[in-house]
């Protein structure tokens, strides 16, 4: 009898167990990213793990894919099922939007600040000592100072290089046409173009390339203080650009998928302290005020133009400086004249 | 004999080609290997061992070899068939065949990959099709496989259809006079004549489909633990400044190109020692 009442026991709490697991989802998600994220976005989705464990008790793996932003939003186009992109810059996220009819048209107004949880800008990164005494983005046309940048063809980092020189050369001389001549010799002292960020820096870091590296704020944080310490200094020029990495629910396959509400609240945790606290951690400047403030010795208040002060909008900037035909061919094509 | 002792007679000369050979082995050859070792265990039997053991990087093993045995055993079957046919019947149009079939070697890898994207891809009428059907190929394991079948799927043909020529077709018509039946012919008389030459163009196939990375990087969307293969896993851990990890993951292939080799050697000692016999 005894035994009866032990077994009958043990069989009642294994269904408790069993039924409860079963209760527990498991929900996968693919977030679709651009490259200088990868550090980030690995810390960040055991952290929205967590949070989405004690929140809804159920379990979320996040997968990750990175590789050049526009190279990223083609792979999306093509059809790679990401639930959520989270990309260099906004014109990439309205590219999946306009050639695939994948997010709403007001997908930039879903989340606070044009969607964008975090920001950065475009600094210099250069060897040990500053050996070229490199200050400011007119020591990058010096004759005999090499620079490494990616190509703006293909790389999100790229073209937030190429606009913070242009808004700096804007502002000094005026005129479009000496911004140009100002362009096509920063250009003329590139000797590498890259397809992606993070290629430019394996190129400036490992391979030893170049006097100067334009680079992202985040990456030349992350190679200066933690991939290379004591080899490398950050260059804070006197201007730079606001760079507004954006986030993304791909809507339509977020639902097909049936994950819009974990994917809504992946990108809405980004704005969480917790999760400003990591990104600040990670080499990007927080929203959050107190988080920045924590962090306020990394990141030096600068100069900083936004997108939008230059150009109409991302798409008009595409135009005018991308595009076939458009600035950045001109410049470079005389190049090899 | 006489006129090969006259050539190599010189001693000056026999020694700058030697030297010269051994120096392009080793800058070429036994120094990127040298690397790779070192690199791999620069941080020590720890980080060696913790590298090839994360599941991402046995997740990347296994595609790696899915992808290579789908495409081993797939161009097996269609190297022994066209072989075959082309040897044993003449119909229009078999140069053209058996130029096509070269077609994978002309080609650049990642033109092989964009192939599939815009034919799989969801901007294509038949691609949008079999994505709104759930199917996925593209960014995914079948569009893996597929890329790596089509970088490899010469091998075996291009091995068979000259070893087959030059073999002629006496024997299997003498076969099929004594009454054997095409089964009987192919299993008994054609196999045995050409089944090293098969193991030579599957070793091939198989060393070229375990590292390809053009064609497989494009149609692969780089999802981690899913759709990276080794290759691309080892690039994906070089760009996060993990070098002895990526040179340890680089030991895997290191061992597979060895094993690869070795094996080369063993079936091109035995294909020549069987025409000797002929």
């Amino acid at each position: 009898m005894k035994r009866i009442i032990k077994s009958s026991l043990l069989l009642a709490v294994s269904t408790v167990v069993l039924t409860t697991a079963i209760h527990a989802k498991s929900v996968e998600l693919l977030n679709v990213s651009y490259d200088p994220t990868r550090e980030f976005y690995q810390e960040y989705n055991k952290q929205f793990a967590a949070y989405w464990k004690q929140k809804t008790g159920d379990d979320v793996t996040v997968k990750q894919s990175h590789g050049g932003s526009g190279k990223q939003a083609r792979a999306v186009i093509d059809g790679l099922e990401a639930d959520v992109v989270t990309l260099a810059l906004a014109y990439d996220v309205d590219a999946i939007r306009e050639h695939a009819k994948l997010l709403p048209a007001n997908w930039e107004k879903q989340l606070p600040q044009n969607s964008a949880p975090y920001t950065s800008t475009i600094v210099f990164l250069v060897r040990k000592g500053n050996p070229k005494h490199i200050k400011d983005w007119d020591d990058l046309v010096k004759p005999g100072v090499s620079v490494i940048t990616p190509n703006p063809k293909t790389s999100g980092g790229a073209r937030w290089n190429y606009l913070a020189a242009w808004a700096y050369a804007n502002q000094k001389y005026g005129s479009k046409e000496k911004s140009k001549t100002f362009i096509k010799a920063l250009f003329q002292n590139v000797p590498v173009l890259d397809s992606g960020a993070r290629g430019s820096t394996t190129t400036f870091v490992s391979r030893g390339l170049g006097d100067v590296l334009i680079a992202w704020e985040n990456e030349a944080l992350l190679v200066s203080r933690k991939e290379a310490p004591d080899q490398f200094e950050v260059v804070y020029p006197s201007l730079s650009i606001l760079a507004e990495p954006s986030v993304a629910v791909v809507k339509v396959t977020a639902d097909k998928h049936k994950t819009t509400a974990v994917a809504d609240a992946y990108l809405k945790y980004l704005y969480s302290e917790p999760a400003q606290d990591l990104i600040a951690r990670s080499y990007f400047r927080p929203r959050s005020a107190s988080a920045l403030k924590s962090y306020a010795r990394l990141y030096p208040n600068l100069k900083l133009v936004t997108i939008t002060s230059l150009h109409k909008n991302w798409a008009d900037a595409q135009k005018v400086h991308f595009s076939d035909g458009g600035i950045f061919d001109q410049v470079f094509e005389n190049k090899a004249k | 004999m006489a006129s090969s002792a006259s050539i190599g007679d010189g001693t000056v000369i026999r020694r700058i080609l030697i030297a010269i050979t051994v120096l392009f082995l080793s800058v070429f050859l036994v120094l990127p290997i040298l690397v790779v070792i070192v690199s791999a265990f620069q941080q020590g039997m720890h980080t060696y061992w913790a590298a090839i053991s994360e599941p991402e990087a046995l997740d990347a093993l296994r595609l790696t070899l899915i992808a290579a045995g789908v495409a081993v055993v797939s161009n097996t079957l269609f190297g022994l068939s066209a072989a075959w046919m082309i040897t044993n019947y003449s119909f229009r149009g078999k140069n053209l065949l058996i130029t096509l079939i070269d077609l994978p070697f002309t080609v650049s890898p990642v033109i092989s990959g964009l192939i599939f994207v815009l034919l799989f891809g969801g901007r294509s009428v038949v691609g949008r099709w079999l994505i709104d059907h759930g199917i996925h190929i593209i960014f995914a394991t079948p569009g893996i496989i597929l890329a790596t079948c089509f970088v490899t799927f010469p091998f075996v043909a291009r091995e068979l259809i000259p070893l087959m020529q030059s073999q002629g077709n006496q024997e299997e018509e003498a076969a099929y006079m004594l009454g054997a039946n095409g089964w009987q012919i192919f299993w008994r008389v054609t196999v045995p004549k050409i089944k090293w030459g098969i193991l030579y163009g599957v070793v091939l196939a198989a060393g070229r489909a375990v590292g390809e990375f053009g064609a497989v990087s494009v149609v692969s969307g780089h999802i981690r633990g899913m759709t990276n293969t080794l290759p691309l896993h080892i690039e994906i851990l070089y760009n996060e400044y993990q070098f002895s990890a990526a040179f340890a993951v680089a030991t895997l292939l290191l061992v597979f190109a060895l094993v690869t080799l070795v094996l080369k050697r063993y079936l091109e000692y035995r294909i020549d020692r069987k025409s000797e016999a002929l």
